[in-house]
């Protein structure tokens, strides 16, 4: 079938297989292998990407249904250096094998979107649907509010970590 | 994981929907929020013929008040009831059962259609229907028929939807005066089906419940309401004593199976006490 | 804190450097296994056995090979003529590649597919088909330990019972004599279940055999790219493929926690289809895969007893643990002892006499023993003595804090031999459990949980204060194979005084790229940011064993540090020339040499490097490069003293963990941002199988709970704010005193959680609940004893 997206901006036009999940088709066929696969049951969230603002699993839906619609990766979240949440993440440690990270980032983009002055809870509620295994989500937690802080125009909180 | 070959339609009007329903007959799935259905067939648990659509289709996504009905679409996505101000002013119960569903991507994609044309008693939304009394508008080549929730599901995994209609849209009445909801169920994590969940709808003449809808999750293999709970509760006053007995009721009427959630005996239990906790929560919200 | 000596701009130990390795992971430019696109690429999809034990009647490729793009289908009988169906595993037991007649647990390997595409191999998999004839599968070690059961290991002749091998250590008599005489004796069954890593990204490698130049290159998710290396020219050098051919690389990887440690036959079937083909072949486990097949972690069943005084003082401890190791024991434990070091068990507390045994045994269970952030039974010992130490305290009436500062091993102790053997090397056990104390105000806990208990309200605290034991290791105890169990560094300074440093571990997350430059920027004085770190090709980097067990600080860690200090003795030379001053005229502070009592007749480290290549003494070897592979005189013993407190729903059982302080004491540290970091996950790696995760087998062998779905691996939700601290006690033989830390909260967080939900529910007589302790597990509880 073809389809037409425009993913990061750019149009592309494609011809595939009904079955091809979209995350096969955003890695395989236009190498932006940025976004990941970790479970395959929409559970991890590593295949997290934006399909017209919304954050969704590409695991668990099919490139065709992407038909006419856009799509942001992690590859495109910033046009120069770094947008904030990825900033975020760097100056709080919020990633150690970053293989959940770029998924992190765009659901959380997604979360700001819609709630531009989370709370800690509602920061946690709202990465519900991505599993990390390397941080205990204390430092993403962080990540976020940084970023959270940092496009409202406000100064983040101290980026040092704080012992008891 | 990858799924069976496929052929996919993406129609764009109902009329051409039930047409490739009629066509394919049993080949064929409907496709709307995918999350159940996807997985299903990455597993290859499910391989069906024919994915039709019906995203495409518009008009089927509003929730609107239409005299003393609120309309719900039934391509709603979970994450519009969550956050649906109309909703919110009149049952809170749907941001509190939404919340509990899955993650915020799967309720980016998830539909309340989809949840109860899926006919699964794990899912949320059908207790809440039970409660609400709802009724699900069905489209078929006929037209348009009305489906009484409690006549909608039928056994495992069975609706009373015919194989070439779609369900286009829930009717839930508009809560009377005094009217309170809840919903709760007990999750081994975030996002999980229900250990157990309990819907209650309840309607107050003073300190008696004139009316009280209760819908139970994942304790029966088909959705259930609490019947003889609602019963035993009109026309008296929810004291501790009644509301204790209402639990008791549910969890003497439900069917729980032991599973890697906990025991039979655990889930009846949780019934149980889910019920009165669920009938303290809707009564402090009556208004 | 420990005091730096290097300013913020050269970055050495203590400070809290931003990660050098970030900027490619948060743009989505990491490079994971998957990620890699070769020409000609086949891609491999395995079929895998529904049942847990069976004969193979027969496979039938016809329709698979009908498949559009299936290329071939390989089986045993095809890898049988190589003699490459079966494998040594690192225990030197042996495990199938794929098998010829029987399968032993479900999801087995049984035949590959190899295709054009990955859609045409999973659809070729499933084309397939196999008969099977279905035997009754032994899935109870205690049943497989009979000695009437049925013998699994037919393979191995003369094998007439599932017995794997017996260990003990300790003073079995003396322990006996204790136990008879001790006043108080308490005793307690256990079983630390079964439990899956589950990194994020899962296990997977591209196979490429080049046969003109009989050369192969295997991207990989390994943890221990150089041993692999070793074990692939052991297994496949009969066929040509010796060690100079081979080129191991390992890619970023998307978490390791021990389960990358292991050689799985899917990368063995994957190279010999590429050596077959001639082309790469790529092979990517899905999720089930991983959680179904791959090497699992923990299922020790333990009897733990101790014996002690009524005034509280331990006697003495004994425990008997059977492991159940699957079909064959392929447990990733690199020591002389099976059980690893189990034998850390007696604790942090001063007793003379214990005595430890374990038995191992085969059942249809997938095979494995490998870390899940903890390697070498450490977490299992750990978990019985801090569940039995509560357990003796709550038959005193004894505070568990009480009394464990009443029995801690004194700071003027170390070193402290234990009664198994080891040498613990340094620790304060005081001052942590002092600190975890104020920092969660003990007290005013204890008082508030009084008021509670008199309310019917479930609140418990939990202790534990645990002592690791990490840094495998030294040479008379550890090996992979015979090859010893040192770690090396490389360091490369280039004439303008930048560096590359390459280490024989590889890093899943831990931040090597810049712990590492730290470590030789502290040494060196060269700025951390202008070294660059390089690990996990075995063509460029020093022979290593690899990332895991908490050992890359203490081995590669040493390592970079003395191959640095090489480089300062070097660096003297030159200096001296520069300056015109004899050696030991000279003062030198990370980053330069002065002359003594001169201090502005200095050279700076760069100027002395550019020396190196272009101005250096006569005699001198040219160049400025420094290897060392470091053999650890000892292991390392980091410690910890954690505090959990939760609340339970009485009516529910549902527990919530309301605060946890974690102190760790892991030496000098060296970057304590990442330390913390490296403590939070393994914090969530503890309650992950303290209160969630288990892999659950029924009757049949059959898992129960083969995805993300039912495996429940914590989510931010259930995850608690951890907060964290540490104490400093440095290792005394390290040369920068620093001990691992990655794995410590893994092994010490379970049994503070346990430690706190049963404290919560002993009011009502519940002495012991084994973990994952789930609601449901609560609730049966309190219904048993009839409080609810």
């Amino acid at each position: 079938m073809k389809i037409n997206v425009t993913v990061n901006g750019t149009a592309h036009e494609a011809d595939i297989e009904p079955r091809t999940l979209l995350v096969h088709f955003i890695r395989e066929n236009l190498n932006l292998t940025g976004t990941h696969i970790g479970c395959d049951t929409s559970h991890c969230g590593a295949c997290t990407i934006l399909l017209d603002g919304q954050s969704v699993k590409s695991c668990t839906i099919l490139a065709v249904q992407a038909n006419d619609k856009t799509i942001q990766t992690i590859e495109g979240m910033a046009a120069n250096g770094l947008h904030p949440l990825q900033e975020g993440f760097h100056e709080n440690h919020g990633l150690h094998c970053g293989y959940c990270t770029p998924g992190m980032i765009m659901r959380a983009s997604e979360l700001l979107a819609n709630n531009p002055n989370p709370t800690e809870d509602e920061i946690r509620w709202g990465i519900s649907g991505n599993l990390c295994r390397c941080t205990g989500y204390n430092n993403i937690v962080k990540s976020i509010q940084y970023a959270s802080a940092k496009m409202r125009g406000e100064t983040p909180a101290s980026t040092e970590p704080q012992f008891v | 994981m990858i799924a069976q070959s496929f052929n996919y339609e993406a129609p764009h009007t109902l009329t051409e929907a039930i047409h490739l329903l009629q066509h394919y007959g049993d080949d064929a799935k409907i496709l709307s929020g995918g999350h159940s259905l996807i997985p299903m067939m990455k597993l290859r648990f499910a391989s069906p013929a024919v994915l039709i659509d019906i995203n495409n289709i518009p008009g089927l996504s509003d929730i609107i008040i239409d005299g003393d009905t609120i309309k719900i679409g039934a391509l709603t996505r979970e994450v519009q009831l969550e956050h649906s101000d109309l909703l919110k002013e009149h049952y809170p119960i749907f941001a509190d059962v939404t919340k509990q569903i899955a993650d915020p991507q799967v309720r980016n994609r998830g539909t309340l259609g989809g949840n109860l044309a899926h006919g699964d008693a794990a899912n949320d939304h059908p207790a809440v229907m039970l409660a609400l009394g709802a009724s699900v508008i069905a489209t078929g080549p006929d037209g348009s028929r009305s489906i009484d929730i409690n006549d909608f599901f039928q056994g495992f995994y069975t609706t009373a939807l015919e194989q070439n209609e779609v369900l286009t849209e829930i009717y839930i009445p508009v809560p009377p005066d005094h009217t309170g909801s809840a919903y709760h169920k007990l999750e081994r994590k975030v996002g999980d089906y229900a250990t157990a969940g309990v819907a209650v709808v309840l309607t107050m003449d003073g300190d008696i419940c004139k009316n009280i809808g209760i819908g139970l999750t994942n304790v029966n293999a088909v959705p259930m309401r609490a019947l003889r709970s609602e019963e035993f509760l009109k026309g008296k006053p929810l004291t501790d004593q009644n509301v204790k007995e209402a639990g008791k009721l549910a969890s003497e009427d439900c069917a729980p199976s032991s599973d890697l959630r906990g025991s039979e005996a655990y889930k009846r239990d949780m019934g149980a006490v889910l019920v009165r906790r669920m009938i303290a929560s809707a009564l402090s919200r009556v208004k | 804190m420990i005091q730096c000596k290097t300013s913020k701009a050269i970055g050495g130990m203590g400070h809290s450097m931003k990660r050098k390795e970030d900027a490619r992971f948060i743009q989505g430019k990491g490079h994971y296994v998957d990620d890699i696109k070769l020409e000609g690429m086949l891609y491999m999809d395995i079929v895998r056995s529904p049942y847990a034990y069976a004969k193979i009647k027969n496979i039938d490729i016809s329709e698979a090979m009908k498949v559009p793009g299936v290329a071939a289908v390989v089986t045993g009988k095809d890898l049988e003529k190589y003699n490459l169906h079966w494998m040594p595993t690192l225990m030197s037991d042996t495990q199938m590649v794929l098998p010829t007649d029987t399968v032993m647990y479900q999801s087995q390997e049984v035949a590959a597919v190899i295709a054009t595409s990955r859609y045409a191999a999973r659809d070729g998999r499933e084309a397939v088909k196999v008969e099977y004839e279905p035997m009754k599968p032994l899935m109870d070690p205690y049943k497989a330990m009979d000695p009437s059961s049925p013998v699994l290991r037919t393979d191995k002749k003369d094998k007439k019972d599932n017995h794997i091998w017996h260990w003990e250590v300790g003073d079995k008599n003396k322990t006996e004599e204790v136990f008879k005489n001790a006043e108080v004796v308490v005793e307690q069954d256990m079983y630390i279940p079964r439990i899956h890593v589950a990194s994020i990204e899962t296990c997977g490698c591209v196979a490429d055999y080049d046969k003109i130049n009989n050369h192969l290159t295997m991207y990989m998710t390994t943890q221990a790219p150089h041993a692999i290396r070793t074990v692939i020219a052991l297994v496949a050098g009969h066929v040509g493929l010796t060690e100079e051919k081979i080129r191991v690389v390992s890619p970023d990887i998307g978490g390791g926690f021990g389960g990358k440690v292991p050689v799985y036959p899917g990368y063995v079937i994957a190279i010999a289809v590429s050596f077959l083909v001639g082309k790469p072949v790529k092979w990517i486990e899905d999720r089930s895969e991983n959680l179904q097949a791959d090497s699992f972690a923990r299922d020790y069943h333990i009897k733990v007893e101790m014996a002690g005084t009524k005034a509280g003082k331990i006697q003495a401890t004994r425990f008997k643990v059977l492991a159940d190791h699957g079909y064959t024991d392929a447990a990733a434990n690199p020591s002389k002892f099976p059980t690893g070091m189990f034998s850390i068990g007696t604790g942090s507390y001063d007793y003379d006499t214990t005595f430890m045994e374990a038995d191992a045994v085969y059942t249809n269970k997938p095979p494995g023993g490998v870390a899940y952030r903890c390697s070498f039974r450490v977490t299992e010992a750990v978990h019985a003595i801090e569940r039995i130490t509560d357990r003796f305290a709550l038959e005193l009436g004894r505070d568990p804090a009480d009394l464990r500062f009443q029995n801690f091993i004194k700071k003027e102790d170390f070193p402290w031999k234990s009664p198994t053997g080891w040498s613990y090397d340094s620790g304060d056990y005081h001052a942590g459990l002092k600190k975890a104390m104020e920092a969660i105000d003990y007290e005013g806990l204890r008082k508030e949980q009084i008021q509670k208990r008199a309310e019917g309200k479930l609140m418990g605290i939990g202790i534990s204060t645990f002592t690791e034991i990490v840094g495998a290791g030294p040479s008379k105890d550890f090996d992979i194979l015979g090859i010893k169990m040192f770690d090396s560094a490389e360091i490369r300074v280039h004439p303008t005084g930048k560096a590359i440093a390459r280490f024989g571990t590889k890093s899943q997350g831990q931040g090597h790229e810049t712990t590492y430059a730290q470590i030789v920027a502290e040494v060196l004085g060269i700025p951390a940011e202008n070294i660059q770190v390089e690990e996990g090709d075995t063509d460029t980097a020093p022979y290593g064993l690899g990332t895991y067990a908490s050992r890359s600080t203490p081995t590669a860690g040493a390592a970079a540090a003395v191959a640095a200090k090489k480089l300062v003795d070097k660096a003297r030379k030159i200096a001296a020339h520069l300056l015109e001053v004899s050696e030991d005229d000279l003062e030198w502070e990370p980053g330069k040499f002065w002359v003594k009592g001169a201090p502005e007749k200095s050279k700076s480290i760069q100027e002395i490097v550019f020396a190196a290549y272009t101005n250096f003494p006569q005699g001198l070897e040219a160049g400025f490069e420094a290897t060392h592979y470091y053999d650890p005189p000892n292991l390392t013993f980091p410690s910890g003293a954690y505090i959990c407190v939760v609340d339970i729903d009485k009516e529910t059982g549902h527990i919530t963990v309301r605060r946890f302080v974690a102190i760790d004491d892991c030496g000098h540290i060296i970057n304590p941002m990442i330390v913390q970091g490296q403590v939070h996950g393994g914090l969530t790696q503890g309650i992950a199988p303290a209160m969630y995760e288990e892999l659950i087998y029924d009757e049949e062998g059959n898992m129960l709970n083969g995805t993300f779905m039912d495996y429940l691996v914590p989510t931010a939700v259930e995850s608690p704010s951890w907060e964290t601290g540490h104490t400093v006690t440095p290792s005394p033989h390290h040369p920068i005193g620093a001990k691992g830390v990655g794995e410590s909260p893994t092994v010490g967080a379970p049994p503070a959680i346990a430690n706190a939900i049963v404290d919560a529910l002993s009011p009502y007589g519940i002495k012991h609940l084994d973990i994952p302790i789930t609601p449901f597990k609560v609730w049966k509880a309190l219904k048993e004893k009839g409080v609810i």
